[in-house]
């Protein structure tokens, strides 16, 4: 499912799928005060679900936080929750990690789990199953620390709930795109946007036109040329 | 003073702000001092270059404000305090953010020290306006005024305008710091994020054109979007319609972007829209929308709404798009470029729709015209509204004249009957629906544009919101005419409760209304009335003849109510059209649960 028909569009017929799928986001932001509650106020706002977020610093010198968030909803909602996180002015750039290729998330949680004598050693046996580990033992309890999927994570403490589990502190998802190539900051890279090339199925006569065109525009004199340059320029200033 | 000479010299927190003001091209300051912002208001004493417009409260002076920056086109800015300075703000720069109009709103703060410790008018501005403005900045370091104020005006004027706040803690505006110019050409687009679209992409263009040429009942639905690409796009759109020979509906905000006297105008589209215009959007097969955002006024009942069209959405913001209307063909761009591009490859194109279906077309639309869905009967003592208001509009669309408009029936009526021919003359609360807009809005319209007649159309109920500002229009003798459509009634609130509440008129009565010609003669202004519609004329002409701020009383029908009318929850077409049809069509189920 590419997201890009035209620059962010999405084809009407996946728009129309009323199933609700969830979709984990990164927002790269700029490190700067409110830019959190910018973000979750959107979502409360409009009343979209945040099922998870992490938001941390990872370029000190750009001054760059990112946040991921799990979300859940239909297409259409989807994506008004990445364009209107889009019209957010610190916002440099928008990945939907579900649906730009393969990704890969990790949940961390810590679990402390009472308990003594064969309850004790199930909940241990259990947590090397999870390849947790013990972070912290006392004669009657054990603090687990376990990684990796958000399903794993919710496995292993569900399993613990019969044997003396009694509280429980989760990172949420941090998540990155598999393979080579970074979230690419388009905003500090890219001084002006550039219309991305379209995917739209070209009708029969616009090839032909598009090389007449061409054409046309090598025979403009220097003067016209400028004259159209200009065109676009002096209708921002009026605005 | 020089860009050369100014920038990198040291001076006054407060005196960056109003050079930096100067540097973006301000004439005008709406505003109401306070402590926090004494120092700016030292610095505005000290100077000529920026006029100062004292309204009487912080609301009134963003929505003139408003009404300066949609007739001018320029960024309208505000000046207010701290704390309730700020807090009153609030349902201005909701307004302006509902219909993008751009306004740069500074607000005074308790110094950096007491934020935070519940000081004396301190309020968290920054964290109330989060959700009511495009974007809101804190100052902290007199370093960052210039280039932050800077910023505000680039932000609210670009892409989809919207109100932008810049907070001001005090010791910010009582410490030296280093003035910068605002960065010229194509630095000024070099924000480190903010990218706003505005060329569309090439292929959707083309994709809009393939469904022009090929469409047998195609529509233009226009928004705001072309007004607020300025007045080049309207001229774009009227020429397009007239090459294309489309018909042509605009929402209430787009009103004036095709010349309503032009021939393929439908009148306005929506809940109190044309029959034509609602029958159009809901028959036609391509539905072009320019700058309009699917409204749920416009729009009706979603699932029943324009059910056999192809969609055309044109909109700056990305955020518009598939958000209540998923459409066939999205474009983000500015409106006015798109139109040229569209225009471009319209005119590059060969094929036209069949003249035999747009024939076709064109007769089913002079069928729903005949209807005649605005027809009233003036008839007995007692002044219709609607009559009230075409007079109104008869008697001065020969002169530059400017509407403002309250909110409720008065500003629907006024959207009917006022034919605009030209964007920018037409300045109404849309989107949040503000009671309380059209006084400050008119003050903001006639100090943008001195010469022009600037009306408020108001209801009785409307003005008493803001009454206040008609001392702001006496002490700066600002002419502006309040024409009060007054039934004693919240119109609208009444009309609903006819509808939809059996009849049972919850506090919509006002009692102890005031006298409002003495009101006028209190407040140092003329005030007129009129009862008799056989005097409707005359009271208007001497209402335009009076040189200075008029209000007139104009007693009217108090039951009448606003046709035609898509019931809440129904689809286009399901017009009630008038009384007759009420009951027919009556409203339920749902509907009674939309508003």
């Amino acid at each position: 499912m590419s997201s890009n028909l035209y620059e962010g569009s999405v084809p009407m017929s996946v728009l129309k799928d009323t199933i609700v799928y969830r979709h984990t986001i990164a927002v790269l932001v700029d490190n700067e005060a409110g830019v959190l509650a910018r973000v979750v106020g959107l979502f409360s706002g409009r009343g979209y679900n945040i099922e998870s977020l992490t938001v941390s610093v990872v370029d000190e010198e750009a001054q760059l936080s990112r946040i991921n968030l799990v979300t859940s909803g239909t297409r259409q909602i989807v994506e008004q929750i990445k364009a209107q996180l889009g019209r957010l002015v610190p916002v440099h750039t928008i990945k939907d990690l579900t649906d730009e290729g393969p990704s890969v998330g990790r949940d961390l949680a810590l679990v402390k789990v009472d308990g003594v004598g064969e309850e004790r050693i199930e909940a241990l046996r259990i947590g090397d199953i999870f390849r947790c580990n013990v972070v912290d033992s006392t004669n009657g309890s054990f603090v687990f620390e376990v990684l990796g999927k958000s399903e794993k994570v919710d496995a292993f403490i569900n399993l613990m709930k019969p044997l003396g589990l009694v509280e429980v502190s989760r990172t949420g998802v941090a998540a990155i795109a598999r393979g080579a190539g970074g979230m690419v900051d388009e905003a500090s890279l890219e001084p002006l946007p550039k219309p991305k090339p379209s995917a739209w199925p070209k009708t029969k006569s616009t090839p032909k036109r598009k090389t007449a065109e061409k054409k046309s525009a090598k025979k403009l004199s220097p003067k016209r040329k400028t004259a159209a340059k200009k065109a676009p320029t002096s209708s921002k200033k009026k605005r | 003073m020089p860009r050369h000479t100014v920038d990198g010299r040291q001076m006054l927190g407060a005196r960056i702000i109003l050079q930096a003001l100067e540097e973006q091209g301000v004439e005008v300051v709406f505003g109401y001092p306070g402590g926090a912002v004494l120092p700016i208001y030292d610095e505005i004493f000290k100077q000529n270059r920026i006029r100062h417009i004292l309204v009487r409260h912080e609301q009134g002076a963003v929505h003139a404000a408003e009404g300066y920056a949609r007739s001018t086109g320029k960024v309208g800015v505000v000046l207010v305090t701290s704390g309730p300075g700020a807090t009153n703000a609030v349902t201005g720069l909701t307004d302006a953010l509902m219909d993008s109009i751009p306004v740069v709103c500074l607000t005074g703060q308790v110094p950096t020290h007491l934020i935070g410790n519940d000081a004396f008018q301190e309020a968290d501005t920054i964290g109330i306006t989060r959700p009511c403005t495009k974007h809101n900045y804190l100052v902290k370091d007199p370093n960052d005024l210039a280039k932050t104020v800077h910023e505000a005006f680039y932000v609210a004027r670009s892409g989809r305008p919207g109100p932008v706040v810049v907070d001001l803690p005090k010791d910010v505006m009582m410490s030296e710091g280093t003035y910068v110019t605002a960065p010229r050409g194509i630095k000024r687009q070099q924000h480190k994020t903010y990218r706003p679209a505005h060329t569309p992409d090439p292929a959707s263009i083309e994709a809009v054109v393939d469904l022009m040429v090929n469409a047998e009942r195609p529509l233009f639905y226009t928004g705001g979007g072309v007004i607020n690409a300025g007045p080049a796009a309207s001229k774009t759109l009227t020429a397009l319609v007239k090459d294309t020979g489309f018909p042509i509906t605009s929402t209430l905000m787009g009103l004036g972007a095709y010349p309503a006297s032009g021939p393929n105008w439908l009148g306005m589209v929506g809940m109190h829209g044309t029959y034509e215009a609602n029958l159009a959007m809901h028959d036609c097969d391509v539905m072009i929308n320019i700058g309009a955002r699917f409204d749920d006024r416009v729009t009706g009942n979603l699932q029943h709404f324009s059910p056999n069209s192809k969609k055309v959405h044109v909109d700056i913001d990305q955020s518009s798009i598939n958000k209540n209307v998923i459409v066939d063909i999205p474009v983000v761009g500015d409106a006015g470029v798109a139109l040229t591009a569209i225009t471009k490859a319209w005119k590059a194109r060969k094929t036209r729709p069949k003249p035999k279906a747009m024939k076709a077309w064109w007769a089913d639309i002079k069928k729903w015209m005949a209807k005649d869905c605005l027809d009233y009967t003036q008839a007995g003592p007692v002044i219709k509204p609607q009559y009230a208001i075409q007079r109104l509009f008869e008697l001065t669309k020969n002169r530059k004249t400017y509407i403002t408009t309250e909110v409720g029936q008065h500003q629907m009526w006024a959207a009917q009957f006022c034919r605009f021919d030209e964007p920018n003359r037409w300045l109404t609360s849309g989107g949040l629906g503000t009671m309380g807009y059209g006084l400050p809005a008119a003050i903001g319209a006639q100090l943008g544009n001195p010469k022009g007649l600037v009306v408020d159309i108001a209801g009785e109920a409307s003005i008493l919101m803001n009454i206040q500002e008609l001392s702001t229009a006496v002490q700066y003798r600002l002419p502006v005419k309040v024409f009060i459509i007054n039934n004693q009634y919240m119109g609208m609130v009444r009309q609903w409760q006819e509808l939809l509440h059996g009849g049972r008129y919850s506090e919509s009565y006002t009692d102890s209304l005031p006298d409002f010609v003495k009101l006028a003669e209190a407040y140092g202004m003329a005030g007129l009335r009129v009862e008799d519609p056989a005097k409707v004329d005359d009271t208007i002409k001497e209402m335009m003849a009076i040189d200075g701020p008029v209000i007139v009383d104009v007693r009217v029908d108090q039951k009448e109510n606003c046709y035609p009318m898509i019931p809440s929850g129904a689809a286009h077409n399901h017009m009630i059209l008038g009384p007759e049809d009420e009951e027919e069509k009556a409203i339920t189920g749902d509907g009674l649960a939309l508003v």
